[in-house]
């Protein structure tokens, strides 16, 4: 019904400066906001106008300013026909497909941790959140899904 | 709970997501070396409290985090436009 | 079969029988019934005993305004108070008991204090505040409180689960009677995302009590099944029945709370109770329908009188015949469809009083008596008879009352509309005074705020098919074109008519207005007399529309008692403000899942398990929870902490600072910005060098510090105070947004990419060093950052001090803390590593004159004030907070600075907040500064302070004193170091 599972992207990079529609290891740095592009194991998430999630990036070349940040968060992959409902117990968005359609990406909050929220397919979401809110997010998560009897896969 | 748009994200968002931050359009003195003692106090303390239209910011501190400024009227408490930092401040019927 | 209940009819589920207690005796009754309608199928309508004079009482209504029948529900953590019997939904096993009653409902000793009912009239709360000194406290509260309490508190914590949900549509739908039915039809037609929410258990609103109304030819109760059915099958459409829209915000921000598992015998354990919808419309449609007005006469609360919808209600929906014999008082047409239904189940109807000199609509061959008032009854428990007297008879307590035997006295006072969550959403009434109602002031649809629009009922809108035809047309899309729907309805028997305030005749004694809170019509024009002209004190004096029920059934009727007693115009007296909720709501809906654990994140750091498995006394600092101590077996705290000095001073601790605030500064003009953010220099600081820095604000007053290392010509690693993080990223990103946007640097939190580990102490050198690759230690100066490897993993390492002994920082990254961690520690057993906790460090900090920002520093002082104007890069033009540090109270005499305080070496440590005063305290005496952090310092043998002192630092070496809840204590003013004041131990 949905799954909430660790998913490592790999190395994570912040960029920062004015890199909008630079090609970047394959990618194009996405200008539009709430977007994210993606390019094999390698995505760039639109942040903020001068601020960019890498996630993949081995190394990144770039005139601009990029800082290592594979550790300052956690990222969960979170997937299942009750996904959007589930993330409706704390995240104040319209995650309708409509309003939320795949590949938007956003920093938002969920109840009281900020999490980077990326609609990667119909029903597949990545979340990334500090590191040390990764428990209150996952508790919180089992705590909603259990109430709203949203179990997770049956096996 | 509010609904502000953000120009950057050119969406609406919940207030949740964002920070007030003050009064609107209160420059830094380029000079403040050259400000005398009554005219910094003011740039500091005084800020307007008019019923009516005021212009203020906001960051939309969990979103792009950007600031920007916001026109809301203090007896209804609508947002009755929201626009870039730097910009001028635009013209609404309240 | 219960005696009341009727053979045939209802919709209630015969096929299987519910049992349930009420006060302790055991009944039966049916799923789909309500305990009010099952107490009345088995003949009870004594439910509860009211408030204040605890008069015997039984349901008014059949719905949410019920003021009378409030029972609770469960027993021990599970006990809820004041729940509506008519909202009660029976369950097998369901046990209810009454309120306000002892012994027993039936013989209430309280009823007594119907005899002292002259001294709780009008405004009693405020004129016993006014008897003298202590008789509130020590006679009438006590009194009061055992009396007058309304309902018990539950026995224990809240053993259920509650959850929340936010949601998004294009158009909510309030309330499923006909408007809203034929308002959520319209909205979906296309697509769009609908929301219809009701509160009852069953949608259909009046619908459910229509047995003879036909809608397009087929009965109500079918096409109320259709339109259902419809509704369903449409995917954007979500139908919520148990769900009350409770408030209504800014910008269509609607609060439902849906009861989930109340009705059921027994829920799916973990499955949440209750659930609180949080949800944004694009618009919405009001369809929250007319609440039915009691008549005011004198003693028209007595079990067994009841609203006359309420009536038709109980034997429509749940076959119960109220009564065997009723009286109707009327005035409203809608009293003659509760009559007509009341008489074709075979309730005797003794006689219609009705108010008005004539009737215009069918009322099938009944006994009425026009321009007729009820102006009394009588009965003990139940109503045994009504008074009724023709208008402009005798004058009060005269001739000319007849009265007549009944059990069931009915009341048709006229329908008012909810305007509760239009109010809420800052709509305004207006009085529409032809028909005496107060109506949505923007009620077509598209025209009141937000896209929020009333339909039907709620807007004065009465009758089926202008119910449906308005709902329609408020539902349909705005901007598209109006259909024009029109909806065939017959056997309709729509309300006309009304009457507010006193009914003409009667005593305005005993005449209750507002059941809940027993007051009286002669409360509401005493308070009057007394003085009071808006409706707002009105209803503050007499408490009138202050219950729980929030005046639901008595304001209008308040309004007109106010306004008649005024001489004036009933909008002249003003309408009481809406609030919400609309009904009650519970704690746990609003708490939802943030309790226990989950009330606030707790933040841990990477090597919080280690701290952990060792013993660590934890403390919360902010969100983080950080080791306090570290206490070997039955070590006292003060012990522990004394030891962790000590190893720090002799030979080396490990301390855990990965909270420390992190801001990794990147780009050409990086120290630049630095240069305007803080009070220092950065342009000539070079690559691999350290400064500690201070950052003040605008105003010049000292906000954060904290050590800066430069990594490259365009890179920084700014720390920041563990609680200051993100008030220091927040305003570096305004300055750097806003004010300074032309420098070309940017910022990013790497606060929790960086495990901190700490090494101080004379052996950490020695400790630290086999572990570190690519850093030359010997050469490595105070002060000095370097990028390179510790125990084989990538490191910031700085050489930096917080304890005044030689140190080091060790910054990983989080995810290899621990197993760095671990590595030091292996390494550091052999030369008497001790792991120390936030307390050792302030003391070993405090011993070196080392401020704490928000601990020695409040938020109004300067550089100067500290001593730290060293700091200040006296050549740099610019930096935010420069220009206020001339102003002139920044540099006028008698400022608050630090200072060191040293008392007797025996004594107690100071408290820290207390007090400092010039002499002995005495009373009246002004304080001359505060005393900031108070230490016992093991490495002293003596306690330590430091302290905000006015002109402290021309203070040094007198005397001052400090009150102490032991009396007061003298202490020597000094300089804040207390340890090392050379700085010779920094190199070990
Ligand atoms: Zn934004």
């Amino acid at each position: 019904m949905a799954d909430l599972t660790p998913a490592d992207p790999g190395p994570r990079h912040i960029l920062r400066g004015p890199a909008g529609g630079a090609a970047l290891g394959g990618l194009i740095v996405p200008d539009q906001p709430c977007r994210a592009a993606e390019a094999g194991p390698r995505a760039a998430l639109w942040l903020g106008p001068d601020e960019w999630l890498l996630l993949g990036f081995a190394a990144v070349e770039t005139p601009f300013a990029v800082v290592d940040v594979g550790h300052r968060s956690l990222g969960f992959r979170l997937a299942g026909p009750r996904a959007a409902e589930l993330l409706a117990g704390g995240v104040p968005l319209d995650l309708s497909p409509a309003a939320f359609p795949v590949g938007t990406c956003t920093r938002t909050i969920f109840e009281k941790a900020e999490i980077v929220l990326w609609r990667r397919a119909e029903a597949a979401w990545h979340i990334e959140v500090a590191r040390s809110f990764a428990p209150y997010l996952c508790d919180m998560i089992a705590a909603i899904a259990a109430a709203n009897g949203i179990g997770g896969q049956e096996r | 709970m509010l609904l502000i748009r953000c120009p950057v994200c050119a969406m609406d968002r919940p207030e949740l997501e964002f920070r007030h931050a003050g009064q609107a359009h209160v420059a830094r003195p380029a000079d403040p070396g050259a400000v005398d003692d009554a005219a910094w106090a003011a740039y500091l303390y005084l800020r307007d409290n008019p019923k009516g239209v005021v212009a203020e910011r906001w960051r939309h501190v969990h979103g792009c985090g950007r600031f920007f400024n916001a026109l809301r009227h203090t007896v209804s408490d609508r947002i009755l436009a929201t626009y870039p930092a730097g910009a001028s401040r635009p013209e609404v019927a309240p | 079969m219960t005696a009341f209940r009727l053979p045939s009819g209802g919709r209630i589920d015969r096929g299987r029988t519910l049992r349930f207690r009420f006060d302790g005796r055991s009944y039966t009754g049916y799923p789909g019934d309500t305990l009010a309608s099952a107490l009345l199928a088995n003949g009870v309508h004594l439910m509860g005993r009211s408030f204040k004079y605890h008069r015997p009482r039984g349901p008014v209504s059949a719905g949410a305004e019920e003021p009378n029948a409030l029972v609770a529900v469960g027993a021990g953590a599970r006990h809820t108070p004041n729940l509506r019997a008519t909202q009660v939904e029976l369950y097998d096993g369901l046990s209810a008991t009454s309120q306000n009653r002892w012994p027993s409902l039936a013989f209430d000793a309280g009823a007594a204090g119907g005899l002292l009912a002259p001294l709780l009239g009008a405004g009693f709360y405020y004129k016993t505040f006014m008897a003298p000194g202590g008789a509130w406290h020590r006679l009438y509260e006590p009194a009061i409180r055992r009396a007058a309490g309304l309902g018990t508190v539950p026995g224990g914590p809240d053993p259920d689960t509650y959850t929340q949900r936010y949601a998004h549509c294009d158009v909510l739908v309030v309330g499923a009677g006909p408007a809203g039915l034929a308002a959520a039809l319209a909205a979906s037609a296309n697509g769009a995302r609908v929301f219809l929410v009701d509160e009852q258990a069953e949608c259909g609103g009046g619908l459910l009590a229509e047995p003879e109304a036909l809608i397009e030819g087929k009965a109500a109760a079918a096409w109320l099944a259709e339109a259902l059915a419809a509704l369903a099958a449409r995917p954007g459409v979500t139908i919520l029945p148990r769900t009350t829209a409770f408030g209504c915000f800014a910008q269509n921000f609607v609060g439902l709370a849906e009861r989930l598992t109340d009705h059921l015998a027994a829920p799916l354990p973990g499955l949440a109770r209750e659930r609180l919808w949080k949800l944004r419309a694009g618009r919405v449609v009001l369809a929250t329908g007319a609440i039915e007005r009691p008549l005011v006469f004198a003693a028209n609360d007595r079990p067994g009188i009841m609203l006359a919808g309420a009536a038709r209600g109980y034997l429509a929906r749940w076959a119960v015949k109220p009564g065997t014999r009723a009286v109707l008082a009327v005035a409203d047409d809608s009293g003659y469809a509760a009559a007509r239904d009341l008489a074709r189940a075979g309730v005797a109807i003794a006689a219609i009083a009705e108010l008005r000199p004539h009737v215009a609509c069918e009322t099938f061959g009944l006994p009425v008596r026009p321009a007729t008032a009820v102006v009394g009854s009588i009965g003990r428990l139940r109503v045994a008879a009504a008074d009724l007297r023709p208008i402009g008879g005798d004058s009060v307590g005269g001739g000319g009352v007849e009265r007549v035997p009944c059990d069931l006295l009915l009341m048709a006072g006229g329908w008012t509309p909810s305007l509760h969550l239009f109010s809420q959403a800052r709509g305004k009434p207006v009085f529409d005074a032809a028909r005496a109602m107060y109506l949505p002031g923007e009620h077509r649809p598209g025209e009141a705020p937000d896209g929020l629009a009333s339909a039907g009922a709620c807007r004065g809108v009465f009758g089926l098919a202008a119910c449906l035809e308005d709902g329609y047309a408020a539902g349909e899309a705005r901007g598209g074109p109006a259909t024009g729907r029109r909806f065939a309805v017959s056997g309709d028997l729509p309300p006309a008519g009304g009457f507010e305030g006193l009914v003409p005749g009667s005593p305005a004694r005993k005449a209750f207005v507002d059941f809940q809170n027993d007051v009286q019509a002669a409360d509401i024009t005493q308070a009057v007399r007394e003085g009071f002209r808006s409706i707002e004190h009105v209803k503050r004096y007499t408490t009138t529309g202050m219950a729980t029920d929030q005046g639901k059934t008595s304001n209008i009727n308040a309004l007109a008692i106010a306004a008649g007693a005024l001489g004036r115009p009933m909008p002249a007296v003003g309408l009481t403000t809406f609030r919400m909720p609309y009904t009650p709501v519970t704690f746990g809906s609003f708490a939802g899942h943030a309790r226990g654990e989950l009330f606030e994140p707790v933040r841990r750091t990477p090597m919080h398990a280690w701290a952990q498995a060792r013993g660590a006394v934890f403390e919360d600092v902010g969100q983080w929870q950080r080791a306090h101590h570290f206490p070997a077996p039955g070590e006292a705290a003060a012990d522990a902490v004394a030891r962790e000095c000590r190893a720090v001073r002799q030979r080396a601790g490990l301390f855990d600072a990965s909270t420390l605030g992190k801001i990794e500064v990147v780009g050409p003009d990086a120290a630049a910005f630095l240069d305007r953010l803080y009070t220092n220099s950065w342009a000539r600081l070079a690559p691999g060098r350290c400064r500690y820095g201070l950052m003040l604000n605008e105003a010049g007053f000292v906000m954060d510090d904290g050590v800066v290392g430069r990594l490259a010509a365009d890179r920084f690693h700014v720390t920041t105070t563990s609680s200051g993080a993100a008030a220091v990223l927040h305003h570096m990103e305004d300055y750097l947004q806003t004010e300074f946007s032309d420098l070309r640097c940017w910022l990013t939190s790497v606060t929790e990419q960086w495990a901190v580990i700490a090494v101080q102490g004379p052996r950490a050198r020695a400790i630290v060093a086999p572990l570190v690759e690519g850093v030359d230690l010997a050469a490595f100066a105070h002060m000095s950052v370097a990028e390179c490897r510790v125990a084989g993993f990538p490191a910031r390492l700085f050489r930096v001090s917080f304890t005044g002994e030689l140190g080091f920082e060790i910054n990983v990254p989080a995810g290899h803390g621990q197993a760095v961690w671990e590595a030091v520690w292996a390494q550091g057993k052999a030369h008497g590593l001790e792991p120390y906790g936030t307390e050792a460090m302030h003391v070993l900090r405090a011993e070196k004159g080392y401020i704490v920002v928000g601990q020695d520093t409040d938020g109004t002082v300067t550089p100067d004030d500290l001593g730290l104007s060293w700091a200040i890069g006296k050549a740099k033009p610019d930096f935010v907070g420069r220009r206020s540090l001339t102003r002139p109270d920044m540099l006028a005499e008698g400022r608050m600075q630090l200072v060191g305080l040293l008392t007797d070496a025996a004594s107690a440590p100071l408290e820290e907040g207390a007090q400092i005063t010039a002499a002995p305290p005495r009373t009246g005496m002004a304080a001359i500064g505060h005393v900031t952090s108070a230490y016992r310092s093991a490495t002293l043998g003596r306690p330590i302070a430091l302290a905000l002192l006015a002109d402290g630092r021309a203070r040094i070496g007198q005397t001052v004193h400090i009150p102490m809840p032991g009396g007061s204590l003298a202490a020597t003013v000094a300089g804040p170091v207390f340890h090392d004041p050379e700085g010779a131990r920094l190199d070990g």
